[in-house]
């Protein structure tokens, strides 16, 4: 072997090995985070943290009841507005993949996702905060449903293409209405996969704290009224996180390790209805 | 004619829908604008110049937040690049199969954390550590909190990203092109250099991609970056950044001025992602068209001889 | 349909007598196997390949004729489940032995493709890549080789001008041409052709025939074809492979007209494949 061969077969072993060192690299981080959350966190985790509300400023004990039930509530008010506006504009995208138009809008839905969820949060402010003067659920639950319309419009897209076309043309030879169609045999037939891309969207949002902070802003107290401030989870992490009392850090801890408990099922639960979607369309 | 005029009601009532997911990217363009008129006019373009922020006074100057932002950003891909890409090559080119989707899975997981358990791990697990490092390297000042904490927190959120989409690219690239260089007598290394070489373009947008993540990114950084509005080549020192700004003192503004000028930031941080974004999925869809290319080019030929 | 079920094994080893021609073998196969995963791909194939002549491999889809091609510059070393037995020797020296330096190997056999496949880059540092990692830098010997990689690839007069042009650039036949260019700069003893000219039209087919036969003179030419009357033009020798086996190898004048097995005679007069 030439002088040059040995050199060269020498830095291929040297990049191959610093690019196994890369992933070990990124690794790190990421058992430390979920390391410390479920150490800090795990722990920290109570009957009381899920039923009780917290406490005035420097008392211990308490819990995030009103949190969890603000992130339930958010989360549903986004995708009441998501789901519908997402589905039925991935709809259109589908059934007319190639105008002009079309192209225009899957642009702007990109560019929607490449959006800082806090200019979201903004927008929505200006929406719906400015004009009536008030914090409310309502505008949190939007900013949070503004955010999911990329990913629900995306999934549905790509989900209604993959229905074999035979099925239109099968529902409209025996006399169907387009509309009827697409909503009556098309859209079930892609249902699995347009809840599962609904599942990736609400995970994407449950972690969000930005644009909640000047839209819900945030509740001490118990509240589920929609047009009044809200907590939720993230927020209330937040705001412990950002506070001096050790016992607000561990219940820091807690609210973070449940948030990425939800957000773990979440994704794999929309992981393996993908794998098991890919199995049944494989011949 | 009934089955056409359902088809066209069909058609515009689903594009009312699709219309409205345009109206609102348009919306918020037009309405950040509209609600930051008074900074707007008020200071025009010396607002990107000067760097006093003073809500008593009302002298508003976001220049220590674009430089945080973007000094804060440039740094995380500096360091989290060659990570994702190692990441993506070793995933596409180098693991043993049967690692392959554990190991994707995995770096999925770093993209699913949300911001705030990266945030809270920062204050009470990064910071320190920092810190420390900071004191034993003489640093001046050594608080833990400053832009490295910032850059660091960031390249993790980064990486994720640049590394699946790097990978999608990678994976498009065609085998024979690997097939060509190891036909050459080319190593292992020089093969996936030809495959990166096919693929830059589409790897330049998955690293501006994560840019433009980096950018936007709120409340980690904010927890982590010392917020304080100064402008400093210094990695420990605290600075600010366009988002932190804003999410710490929005609902502080008590008059207008103050809150049109948080949200012309918000403007500005709005038109930079978006350029961003575009510019690499620009990138990012020209490398899928040359794979289409050269296949078609041949058949072309038959066709027309 | 093939109906060959009941046939017989074919006695394939009987027909290699290249020792009666008096060329210096090149490539010496003796009982290759070649497996992917449990499948048995190619079977006990023994043939001597002689130098500087052209040597065709025919046969239907699947034959394993792309394999066992692949299989002289361990190509298929690539895929993880692709195992060898038996030898292949170049120059006498079994190129499956444990030390063989397959870098090395693939500098010395040159190889083409079914579809070319340029890089993204120049003309010119398509040419060089294999030159460059191999360490050259001096540019006056870069251009030199290049000129002459290019003009015995017959595309020099076409492409002289426009040396920094993209690769791309070029129609179907010059990239073939181009590939070809850029296998012979690093002066291998030996061009591997899979199907080189099945993706072009007839006018560049015609023209990569030509330069095969040019090239015959300075280079051990295998090349894989699906296409007979490619074969019958282009190649010294012939040999049809069905279902992994060399049914037959012989002169190519031999094959095509005076074949000894009946396989051989039903595909070359059309019977099927």
């Amino acid at each position: 072997m030439t002088a040059n061969l040995r050199r060269r077969k020498l830095f291929s072993h040297f990049f191959e090995i610093l690019c196994g060192l890369a992933v070990v690299i990124a690794l790190i981080p990421l058992a430390m985070i979920l390391f410390y959350v479920i150490k800090e966190g795990a722990g920290a985790l109570n009957w009381d943290f899920f039923t009780k509300m917290p406490k005035p400023v420097g008392e211990t004990g308490g819990g995030m009841a009103n949190a969890i039930v603000g992130t339930l509530i958010l989360i549903s008010i986004g995708a009441l507005f998501a789901v519908p506006v997402g589905g039925i504009c991935g709809v259109h995208l589908a059934e007319y993949p190639s105008t002009k138009f079309s192209s225009v809008v899957r642009f702007a839905a990109d560019v929607l996702n490449g959006v800082p969820s806090i200019v979201v949060g903004i927008f929505a402010y200006g929406l719906l905060v400015m004009p009536v003067k008030r914090f409310s659920a309502i505008a949190g639950g939007v900013a949070l449903g503004l955010l999911m319309i990329p990913i629900v419009v995306r999934t549905t897209e790509e989900l209604l293409r993959l229905v074999p076309g035979g099925l239109r043309e099968g529902a409209l030879a025996l006399g169907a209405r387009r509309s009827r169609a697409v909503f009556g045999v098309i859209v079930p037939a892609a249902l699995p996969g347009i809840l599962t891309g609904i599942l990736v969207a609400i995970a994407r949002v449950a972690g969000e704290t930005a644009p909640l902070l000047f839209t819900a802003l945030g509740n001490r107290f118990w509240s589920t009224s929609l047009t009044q401030p809200i907590s939720s989870l993230t927020m209330q992490v937040y705001a412990y996180a950002n506070s001096p009392y050790d016992d607000w850090h561990r219940q820091a801890w807690a609210g973070a390790f449940l948030l990425v408990m939800i957000i773990l099922t979440l994704s794999i639960a929309a992981r393996l209805a993908v794998r098991r979607l890919e199995r049944m369309n494989r011949p | 004619m009934r089955r056409s005029s359902d088809d066209r009601k069909f058609r515009l009532s689903t594009g009312a829908f699709a219309a409205l997911v345009l109206l609102i990217v348009i919306g918020i363009g037009f309405e950040l604008t509209r609600q930051s008129m008074l900074s707007i006019t008020k200071f025009g373009l010396k607002f990107w110049t000067t760097s006093t922020w003073d809500p008593v006074s009302g002298d508003f100057g976001a220049l220590p937040f674009i430089w945080g932002t973007l000094y804060s950003a440039i740094l995380a891909l500096l360091i989290a690049t060659p990570i994702a890409l190692g990441i993506a090559i070793f995933i596409s080119e180098l693991s043993p199969r049967v690692l392959r989707q554990p190991l994707a899975y995995l770096t999925e997981l770093l993209a699913a954390i949300p911001s705030i358990v990266y945030g809270l791990w920062g204050i009470f697990v990064l910071v320190p550590i920092v810190r420390k490092v900071e004191i034993a390297m003489g640093a001046k000042p050594a608080l833990g909190v400053g832009m490295l904490s910032a850059a660091l927190i960031l390249a993790v959120m980064v990486i994720p990203f640049s590394s699946s989409v790097a990978r999608e690219i990678l994976k498009n690239v065609p085998s024979t092109q690997r097939e060509a260089a190891y036909a050459l007598g080319a190593t292992r290394w020089e093969a996936i250099k030809v495959a990166i070489g096919f693929g830059k373009s589409g790897i330049i947008g998955a690293v501006m991609l994560g840019f433009g993540r980096a950018l936007g990114e709120t409340i980690a950084v904010t927890m982590v970056i010392g917020n304080s509005p100064q402008i400093s080549a210094s990695l420990f020192k605290p600075q600010y950044t366009m988002a932190a700004v804003i999410a710490n003192e929005f609902t502080e503004a008590a008059d207008e001025l103050y809150l049109h000028a948080l949200i012309e930031i918000g403007l500005l941080l709005f038109i930079i992602t978006v350029a961003v974004n575009m510019i690499s999925r620009l990138l990012i869809w020209s490398m899928k068209r040359r794979v289409t290319a050269p296949i078609i080019a041949p058949i072309l030929e038959e066709a027309v001889a | 349909m093939i109906t060959l079920v009941l046939e017989p094994e074919p006695k394939a080893a009987t027909s290699q007598a290249a020792t009666s021609m008096n060329d210096d073998t090149k490539i010496s196969v003796r009982d290759f196997d070649f497996f992917y995963g449990a499948a048995k791909v190619l079977h006990g194939i023994s043939l001597d390949i002689p130098a500087r002549k052209v040597t065709a491999l025919i046969g239907p889809s699947g034959c394993g004729k792309s394999t066992f091609i692949r299989s002289i510059n361990r190509m298929n070393d690539i895929i993880p489940e692709a195992r060898a037995s038996g030898t292949i020797a170049i120059d006498g020296r079994d190129v499956y032995r444990g030390d063989t330096d397959v870098v090395e190997l693939r500098r010395r056999v040159g190889m083409v493709f079914q579809k070319s496949n340029p890089f993204p880059k120049s003309i010119y540092d398509n040419v060089a890549y294999g030159l460059r990692i191999g360490g050259m830098r001096n540019k006056r010997q870069l251009d030199d080789i290049i000129e002459r990689s290019l003009t015995r690839a017959a595309l020099w007069h076409e492409v002289k001008d426009r040396l920094q042009a993209s690769a791309l650039a070029l129609s179907g036949g010059q990239q073939q041409r181009l590939c070809i260019a850029r296998a012979l700069a690093v002066d291998p003893e030996i061009l591997l052709m899979d199907e080189p000219a099945s993706a072009l039209d007839p006018i560049a087919t015609s023209k990569i025939e030509e330069l095969i036969y040019e090239l015959k003179d300075n280079y051990t030419i295998v090349i894989v074809t699906h296409n007979m009357q490619q074969a019958a033009r282009v190649s010294d020798r012939t040999a049809f492979f069905m279902l992994g086996r060399v049914v037959e190898y012989a002169e190519t004048n031999a094959i095509f007209m005076n074949p000894k097995e009946k396989m051989t005679e039903d595909y070359v007069t059309g019977r099927f494949g």
